[in-house]
């Protein structure tokens, strides 16, 4: 075989072998690693990241950068709570005159709103950065701090208290013996690794991130590309922002600081390129497992929150560092 | 006193994982000399070009400058040792000045300070010497591709190196600057400085180098004076085997108007440009660089409006506001800069041969893969791209290869009308001449081609009429029989 195909198979597996290492040390560190609760929970507390990492893998494969992801987590968390509260179902009903009455139905709704607000941040960073040329660090930079502020204009600063159960259930629930926040992780990671790898959409993303100019000279709408990333961006940190709100019985006005920063390590981590044009989806989902296995160590180890982040930190220089095909100037 | 070499080499071997690229490799240059170092793609010549710079490290073999052993472990230490490379990848910054990028590395000071008046002067007096029209405040970006290739000769040149090694220093630019090129090198020889050419431009070999070396597959083949020698030769050597003619013509135009362009117009760029072209035509537009071609493809082709005139594609007023649209009429595009705006270089050979004619074979948006996969495999074996699967990816081909990667995606989409804007650039004669066989295979099923080119033989050779621009304007068309050297040039300066 030759040598660059060896390259790239190493890219694309390598970083999966790291995660199996990682495991199998963290299996030796903790006894507790390995029970089938602690592994559940892993991937309960990384599914969240990988979601909104999953959207951030579109928009870096385009060269693009969405900042915005953890303030849209936190303004669809409140848009969507607070449809499913009684006290703003009763408003509803009382305003239109029209009883719906309570229900599960309510959670359609809540969902529907939610996702509506992270569509609009997805629509108004996409058509700055696709039609108006504003990089796209400067508009998400942006977004991140608007969103926020709509958060708290929209709550008045208050959380989103006492949420209904037929709502925790997206966060909360279990199907197949599998938290629901896995399953929508799966879903989304698959309906996403079908769009990337078996589209006509996914060749334009690839074409668009990696020679702009070749992509609109082979009569690519490159705009329309470079819109529709930010959109899938937004809507997956909306759904994020719903399932948190959902775990925590709350939407809270701070929920979702930093998330960025993660979501971009994972993509990082996962060998997705920030020059464009390079990476899977594959890479980033172990990517966000791996945040969420060195999380959990730390957690079980019972090392300080501070230290935990100095180390996370590490790794994910670390991460790069260790593979060759990735560091620049080689 | 002056040695009597000034660069010698033996025995140099190199091997990267899965291919020897240079074995047993021999070389010498005498001061005051230009030698022309030829060879097809894959020859070996980049390979030995970075070794002796020290952007590669030789595995054996010997290396004197100036008599002295010499091993370079970064540029640096070989630029200060006095050897100096005009590369064939543009290595410009583009978001710096013309000033600041010659003086990259090695900026004057004035304390702990940049001192940009002398840049700005010292930059200004090496570009006057060349006789380049370039500001040294001019930042790169703005700049034609041409332009960036004159600023790579003038940084090159500044070093005030030795020996001054010239990678197809002339793949950008135009006639005229090719003849200020070559004054300069005559000065520089004159100063008994060595010149070490390497061009696929056979007629330049013989125009300015005096001795010449063959590598042919990482090897030496053979060395000698151009005095010696000919042309044929030269090629026979070079391809290791006879090359029966240059140019392949066995298209003839018939009369049905398949394009015709009037009084198209984009201020600043091009004005009034009015032609037609035929079914079965190669129509030649030759111009120098800032000529105003490669803009009126770009017209053409809906990447950039035009300002004034009409576009007719088979007798119909077409409207061309985007690529696309210029795809649905029939139109393709070899852009002039395969690594700027021709190929995807993050992808592989399949995904840049399929992506302009994924809309034809979809299905409900899915890529269907048997399909996809017959199409590439019938590009590859057609213009027979030389890669080890369709999977590699495509910066990994020789320069040749890429290009017919770029023409494999452009005949996916069936066109009619294929217009080419410096097909030839940067690939070797074998290369070349499948290029003109396929030109002229296109043009002979009855559809146009447009070729723009700034190799004048070539236009010569391949084309039934030329078109001539001028400073953004039309001074004349020739048809095959009145065009001559004298005749294309006479319109073109």
């Amino acid at each position: 075989m030759d040598h660059a195909l060896l390259a790239a198979y190493a890219r694309r597996f390598g970083i999966f072998i790291a995660f199996l290492v990682l495991c199998f040390a963290a299996s030796l560190w903790n006894d507790n690693f390995f029970s089938e609760g602690n592994l559940i929970n892993v991937l309960r507390q990384s599914s969240i990241n990988g979601i909104l990492a999953i959207g951030m893998t579109f928009v870096i494969l385009t060269k693009g950068i969405d900042l915005s992801v953890g303030s849209v987590v936190a303004l669809a968390g409140v848009v969507s709570a607070s449809f499913a509260t009684l006290s703003t179902q009763m408003m509803i009903t009382d305003l239109f005159g029209l009883d719906i009455g309570a229900g599960p139905h309510w959670v359609g709704i809540a969902i529907a709103f939610g996702l509506l607000a992270g569509l609009l941040a997805g629509v108004i960073n996409g058509v700055l950065v696709a039609y108006f040329s504003v990089p796209a660090f400067v508009v998400t930079l942006g977004m991140l701090s608007a969103a926020r502020g709509a958060t708290q204009v929209f709550t008045d600063g208050m959380p989103v208290p006492a949420l209904s159960p037929d709502y925790r259930w997206i966060g909360t629930g279990e199907l197949f013996g599998l938290p629901s926040p896995v399953i929508i992780l799966a879903v989304v990671f698959l309906v996403g690794w079908v769009a990337l790898t078996q589209t006509r959409y996914g060749r334009y993303v690839y074409a668009v991130g990696g020679n702009e100019k070749s992509a609109k000279t082979s009569g690519i709408n490159t705009r329309g590309i470079i819109l529709s990333v930010y959109i899938i961006s937004g809507v997956l940190a909306a759904l994020g922002g719903m399932l948190l709100a959902a775990r925590t019985g709350s939407a809270l006005v701070q929920a979702g600081q930093a998330y960025e920063l993660d979501a971009i390590a994972a993509v990082v981590i996962g060998g997705t390129s920030l020059a464009g044009g390079v990476g899977t989806l594959f890479g980033t989902l172990v990517g966000a497992l791996i945040i969420g296995v060195v999380n959990n160590i730390l957690q079980l180890e019972g090392v300080q929150a501070y230290y935990q982040l100095i180390i996370k930190g590490g790794i994910i220089v670390f991460a790069v560092l260790l593979d060759p095909s990735r560091r620049q100037g080689s | 006193m002056l040695e009597k070499w000034l660069l010698e080499v033996d025995s140099v071997s190199k091997r990267f994982p899965g291919v020897q690229a240079l074995s047993n490799v021999q070389f010498r240059l005498r001061p005051g000399s230009v030698h022309a170092l030829c060879g097809g793609n894959g020859a070996g010549k980049s390979t030995f070009v970075s070794i002796l710079m020290g952007f590669t490290h030789r595995d054996t073999g010997s290396i004197k400058l100036r008599g002295q052993e010499v091993r370079f472990s970064t540029p640096r230490q070989a630029m200060r040792a006095g050897m100096s490379v005009i590369q064939q990848e543009l290595s410009s910054v583009l978001d710096m000045t013309v000033a600041e990028n010659i003086y990259l590395g090695r900026e004057p000071r004035r304390g702990p300070f940049l001192d940009f008046p002398t840049m700005n002067a010292n930059a200004a007096a090496v570009l006057g010497r060349l006789n380049f029209p370039i500001q040294p405040t001019a930042k790169l970006r703005e700049l034609s591709l041409a332009e960036r290739q004159l600023v790579e000769i003038a940084k090159a040149l500044s070093h005030e190196a030795d020996v001054i090694i010239m990678d197809e220093p002339t793949s950008a630019i135009g006639e005229a600057e090719v003849e200020r090129l070559f004054e300069t090198i005559r000065l520089l020889t004159a100063e008994g400085k060595g010149v070490i050419y390497v061009s696929h431009r056979l007629s330049e070999i013989f125009q300015i180098a005096d001795s010449y070396t063959v590598f042919r597959d990482g090897g030496f083949v053979e060395t000698g004076a151009i005095k010696d020698i000919d042309r044929r030769h030269l090629i026979r050597q070079i391809l290791g085997g006879d090359l029966k003619d240059e140019f392949v013509k066995e298209n003839t135009p018939g009369a049905t108007r398949l394009l015709e362009v009037s009084g198209l117009t984009r201020t600043g760029h091009f004005q009034d440009v009015s032609l037609q072209v035929h079914a079965g035509e190669i129509l030649g537009i030759f111009g120098l660089m800032g000529s105003g071609r490669s803009e009126f493809f770009e017209c053409l082709f809906g990447i950039a409006p035009a300002d004034r005139g009409e576009i007719r594609v088979k007798g119909e007023r077409a409207s061309i506001g985007s690529p696309s649209a210029a795809m649905a009429l029939g139109m393709a595009l070899v852009t002039e800069d395969r690594k700027e705006s021709g190929l995807v270089l993050t992808s592989s050979v399949n995904d840049n041969i399929s992506i302009a004619s994924l809309k034809q074979i979809t299905r409900l948006g899915f890529v269907p893969r048997r399909r996809e996969a017959q199409n590439v495999r019938r590009m590859v074996d057609y213009f027979s791209i030389r890669t080890p699967s369709v999977r590699q990816l495509v910066r990994n081909l020789s320069g040749g290869n890429q290009q017919k990667v770029v023409l494999g995606r452009w005949l996916l989409t069936d066109p009619d009308i294929l217009l080419l804007d410096e097909p030839t650039r940067g690939i070797d004669v074998g290369s070349k001449r499948e290029m003109y066989r396929f030109m002229s295979n296109f043009a002979r099923e009855g559809k146009a081609v447009v070729m723009v080119s700034s190799e004048l033989p070539e236009v010569l050779g391949m084309a039934d009429r030329i078109v001539v621009f001028r400073d953004g304007r039309m001074a004349g068309t020739l048809t095959r029989d009145q065009a001559t050297q004298e005749s294309v040039m006479h319109l073109a300066a």
